[in-house]
């Protein structure tokens, strides 16, 4: 069962760059970059699964890496650039990795949607190529219970191929099976 | 809203026309929240003045409770609330006849994770800290750890009702003399198998939001698949009017099964806000995820097939013993199901199904994907895979020669309609190149066949009764905007958008024109839920029907305006207008203004209710469905030998769906659900260690073992298309059939690659390694039980086949006879599933 945690902590002041904007926000020295989000700054789109770091639900980029946001503490992003799936469009036309989960179902429940997303935008901004077995290796720490990973591998690699600037389509196998 | 009242003519109907949405892709209508982070799950809701909800949970397995102190939790600042079992005293629980289950334990705690008191605080940190200020005195009572240990244990009984001892529910079915089976038969084979039980992880936590009004209205949001059922619960249990109770199940961050119970935490917070008057949440913890479970139950079975020497099946007789864990839940269903789908794939001529549930002191078992079958099908296949060999026949072409004929009735009198078993068979064979690889590949390397079918939902409800199963409701009206209401819950499988793609397909306007208002008792009407793959079918039925019925109110008038019959009218890209002469006509939003304007307010219902099934024996009540979907599945595999492990490089599925009402959702949960087999087959099991009082060896994420992107194989899928007269457009389920054939394909599959047979599920690299032992040792090569414990069983039910002149009776005259509900004593007899 869960232990007593100390609440008399004070407040510490932090500022963090949210999705491109400065935001100064007050947070319990134990609060995790996950309770930050979702519970001092509303941004529920990161979720949890675990909040033990097992799942991968809860990913978040923090200074342009893939982090466990239930791993960090708050106090300890001071400073530093977060991004969630709320700043993941471009404006108002989805990123091409939204718009391919959406296109091929990569999303069914959606829960651990924002981590794959997250993790998936990380994989291509390094490698804008990458093969199926890198593909497996960049998301081999998110768990989905939903999809079997196979829609989100497809919608990884459409949108890595649109994002080259090839005019990709899913194909007909993807759709409707092998006929 | 008002609604037109159904209309008992047959009104004129529009001209035919070819299906627009029906079987195209398209996105889920919740699909672009869900890429966003928009879409608000239970736990991402928040009130003001929100108080924080925890549930204290019993550390001993079995105990009473002698006293619970909770005086120093309440001095403690910032706790508003603290519940013990006494304040819930109302019995609640999914069926009516097993309504075992309190909202915290009153007298006896049944499980490790069983609540027996709760918290509301203004923080969860509060709440959790004053749990640690109660004081729970236990008196430790004997813990009952398997099923085994319950039916040589009658005493002491965990629960005061059940069949007999610390046996739940014991069944004894007989539908043909299968005695005589085995003596006509050239030769008859028996075989023991246990599938351990697993869970579900739904990668979302239950969570649940209470809040009460003054003026005595209670609401609910929860991340339940069954909000009918919690609506239910609530009202029993908090003793208010069920008018008065509103459900809202939040779209599931996955449910799998594992939230179609009402749950102890709901009721908790629904009492605590009543109590403080402020809105309550409470969000679980994965450990306590754990505890909830209602998974896959522990089943021991043992099989008896006598077969002709050319594989039809003379005789089988299947034994079942389920763990159910500490409560009902399900679990009378389960255990009908582990018997009630044997007959549905081959001809069985002569069946005797055996099957008892035990209580024990574990997590609470119940349905999860597959609900019953997933056991007995993983025995079946193998034992089918064992007779092949038996009689020197391909696996393949013994299943295929004694498929069960569509348009037929089964032994236990289930009828079948379309049957697209032997083309799903014939693709992943063909696909496969089963021929080139059965028996042929290198030692190490393996493949494997297996079949099943199941369920487009339950012929019966949980709640007998003659009302409808699902329902809708349609707004129309002079924007050209189109509302379905409809009680079902969209848990990712996309029942939201079955709706609007039913609905658009109908009224020829777009997907986007639908809006979809689902799970909210208030405004919807009821749907049974999100259990026993029902909901493409049923509430897709109903909106089919309610757009028909929208469809021609319109089409009354439109017809009159451009003065052609109404056969001559087709709805189709948002315009209403003449087949034969298409400029004439108009939007589809002004053939509504013309609706409203000469009827009024535009609005129709639809529903849905089952065919009546044949069987009218004491049990038919689970089997029964409007249609079965069937799946063959070809699993290859790679065994190393040294280590024991199995590695699965790819799996050929083929799904007879009936019809795709979206290819795309459709393929999405092929995959979904062989993935989930094979994390079934290979690793996921729920451990527990009965030398430490049957604390659960891993309440987490990273212990309980399930596939990741590393384990995952490929997937080959046919989609069978075949429609059946009973669904929408044709479709049949697809949520749960394709995770059956998957650890029997595997286990097949290691047997081709090193000839040895692992009979227990998962098949765990210890187990394949203590089998290939045996096998060098000269022993028999195979990993598994080796006898079924004697059960006392009741007086059989003899129902004799249709081919043996039954007409779904039983031969001494008792027939099923209607569910009592809400008592916890004996009740007449079970019609649920």
């Amino acid at each position: 069962m869960a232990s007593r945690r100390n609440s008399q902590h004070q407040k510490v002041q932090i500022t963090l760059v949210v999705n491109g904007d400065p935001v100064e926000v007050a947070v319990s020295p134990h609060a995790t970059l996950l309770e930050v989000l979702r519970e001092e700054l509303g941004l529920t789109g990161t979720k949890h699964g675990c909040e033990l770091g097992e799942c991968g639900t809860c990913t978040v980029v923090l200074d342009g890496t893939p982090v466990l946001s239930c791993l960090v503490l708050g106090i300890a992003c001071d400073g530093k650039s977060v991004d969630t799936v709320e700043g993941m469009a471009e404006g108002p036309a989805l990123h091409p990795l939204q718009e391919t989960f959406a296109d091929l179902g990569a999303a069914q429940c959606g829960y651990c949607t924002p981590g794959f997303l997250l993790t998936a935008k990380s994989l291509l901004e390094e490698n804008p190529s990458p093969t199926r077995e890198q593909i497996k290796e960049a998301l081999a720490g998110n768990l989905c219970r939903c999809t079997g990973y196979l829609k989100i591998y497809e919608a990884v690699e459409l949108a890595a191929a649109r994002m080259r600037g090839e005019k990709a389509e899913p194909t007909e196998e993807s759709i409707y099976g092998r006929r | 809203m008002t609604t037109t009242a159904p209309r008992t003519e047959t009104p004129e109907r529009t001209a035919p026309q070819q299906l627009r949405v029906v079987g195209t892709p398209q996105r889920k209508v919740d699909a672009v929240a869900k890429v966003t982070g928009q879409t608000r799950f239970a736990d991402d809701l928040a009130l003001p003045r929100m108080l924080h909800a925890k549930l204290l949970r019993s550390t001993v397995a079995h105990a009473r409770i002698v006293s619970i102190d909770t005086s120093r939790a309440e001095e403690l600042e910032g706790v508003k609330a603290v519940l013990t079992g006494r304040d819930l005293p109302i019995p609640f629980g999914i069926l009516p006849v097993s309504q075992d289950e309190h909202a915290l334990a009153p007298d006896v705690a049944r499980f490790i994770g069983d609540p027996v008191a709760a918290v509301a605080a203004v923080s969860e940190e509060i709440a959790t800290a004053a749990l640690d200020l109660i004081e729970v005195r236990y008196e430790e009572l004997p813990v009952i750890e398997s099923a085994e240990h319950a039916v040589a244990t009658p005493d002491p009984r965990i629960h005061d009702y059940g069949d007999a001892g610390n046996m739940h529910k014991l069944i004894d079915l007989e539908f043909g003399d299968v005695e005589a089976g085995f003596t006509e038969a050239d030769h008859v084979r028996e075989d023991f198998f246990f599938y351990e039980g697993n869970t579900h992880l739904p990668m979302e936590q239950h969570a649940a939001l209470a809040e009460w009004s003054p003026d005595g209205k209670l609401t609910l949001w929860s991340a339940t698949q069954t909000p009918h059922y919690v609506h239910r619960a609530l009202a029993k249990v908090l003793e208010l009017p069920a008018s008065r109770v509103r459900v809202i199940a939040c779209p599931n961050g996955g449910g799998f099964g594992g939230k179609s119970d009402p749950f102890n935490h709901e009721i908790v917070v629904a009492k605590l806000a009543m109590m403080t008057g402020r809105p309550v949440k409470v969000a679980l913890t994965r450990e306590e995820v754990f505890y909830c479970h209602r998974g896959r139950h522990p089943t021991l079975m043992w099989v008896k097939t006598g077969v002709s020497d050319d594989g039809d099946i003379k005789g089988m007789h299947f034994r079942t013993l389920l763990d159910g864990g500490a409560y009902g839940s399900y679990g009378v269903a389960s255990t009908y199901y582990t018997g009630a789908l044997q007959t549905v794939t081959y001809h069985v001529e002569r069946y005797k199904f055996q099957g008892a549930r035990a209580f024990t002191n574990r997590a609470p078992c119940g349905p999860k994907r597959g609900h019953g079958t997933p056991q007995p099908r993983y025995a079946l296949e193998v034992h089918i895979d064992k007779l092949a060999e038996d009689l020197g026949m391909d696996p393949a072409r013994l299943r295929l020669n004694h498929l069960v004929p569509p348009d037929s009735v089964t032994a236990n009198h289930l009828r079948i309609g379309t049957m697209g078993l032997g083309d799903c068979i014939r693709s992943v064979v063909e696909g496969s190149q089963w021929r080139d690889k059965y028996r042929q590949l290198p030692p190490g390397k393996g493949v494997g066949l297996a079949c099943s079918s199941y369920i487009s939902g339950a012929g019966l409800p949980i709640y007998w009764n003659h009302m409808p199963h699902s329902g809708v409701q349609l707004k129309l009206d002079r924007s050209g905007g189109v509302t379905v209401f409809c009680g079902s819950t969209d848990i990712g499988q996309g029942s939201d958008s079955i709706l609007a793609y039913i609905v658009a397909e109908v009224l020829g306007v777009g997907v986007g024109d639908i809006m979809v208002v689902t799970a909210d008792t208030d405004l919807t009407p009821v749907d049974l839920g999100s259990y026993s793959s029902r909901v493409t079918l049923m509430s897709g039925n109903a909106a089919l029907q309610a757009a028909e019925r929208a469809r021609d109110i319109v089409a009354r008038q439109a017809a009159k305006k451009l003065d052609v019959p109404v056969m001559r009218l087709a709805f189709a890209e948002n315009r209403v207008f003449d087949t034969e002469d298409p400029e004439q006509g108009m939007s589809f939003a002004e053939a509504v203004q013309l609706a409203e304007a000469a009827e009024g307010t535009v609005g129709t219902v639809g529903s849905y209710v089952p065919p009546r099934s044949p069987g009218r024996y004491r049990g038919a009540g689970v089997g029964p469905s409007p249609a079965y979907s069937y799946t063959a599945a070809v699993a290859e595999v790679e065994v190393d030998e040294s280590s024991g492990i199995v590695t699965v490089p790819r799996v050929w599925v083929a799904h007879d769906v009936g019809r795709c009402i979206n290819p795309v959702t459709v393929m999405g949960q092929v995959e979904g659900g062989v993935y989930m087999g094979l994390g079934e087959a290979l690793m996921e099991e729920m451990a527990y260690r009965a030398n430490r009082g049957l604390v659960h060896k891993i309440p987490s994420m990273l212990d309980y073992k399930s596939p990741t992107t590393l384990d995952m194989c490929d997937v080959v899928t046919y989609l069978i298309e075949d429609p059946d007269p009973h669904g929408p457009f044709g479709a049949k389920e697809v949520g749960q059939g394709p995770l059956l054939p998957v650890a029997p394909a595997v286990a097949n599959a290691v047997y081709d690659a090193v000839g040895v047979r692992i009979d227990e599920v998962p098949i765990t690299p210890e187990k394949v390694l203590k089998a290939l032992k045996r096998k060098a040792k000269g022993e028999d090569p195979r990993y598994g039980p080796a006898g079924f414990p004697s059960i006392e069983w009741p007086e059989a039910t003899r129902v004799p086949p249709p081919w043996e002149g039954g007409d779904g009776s039983a031969a001494d005259g008792t027939e099923r006879t209607m569910l009592r509900g809400g008592s916890r004593g004996p009740v007449p007899e079970e019609r649920q599933h």
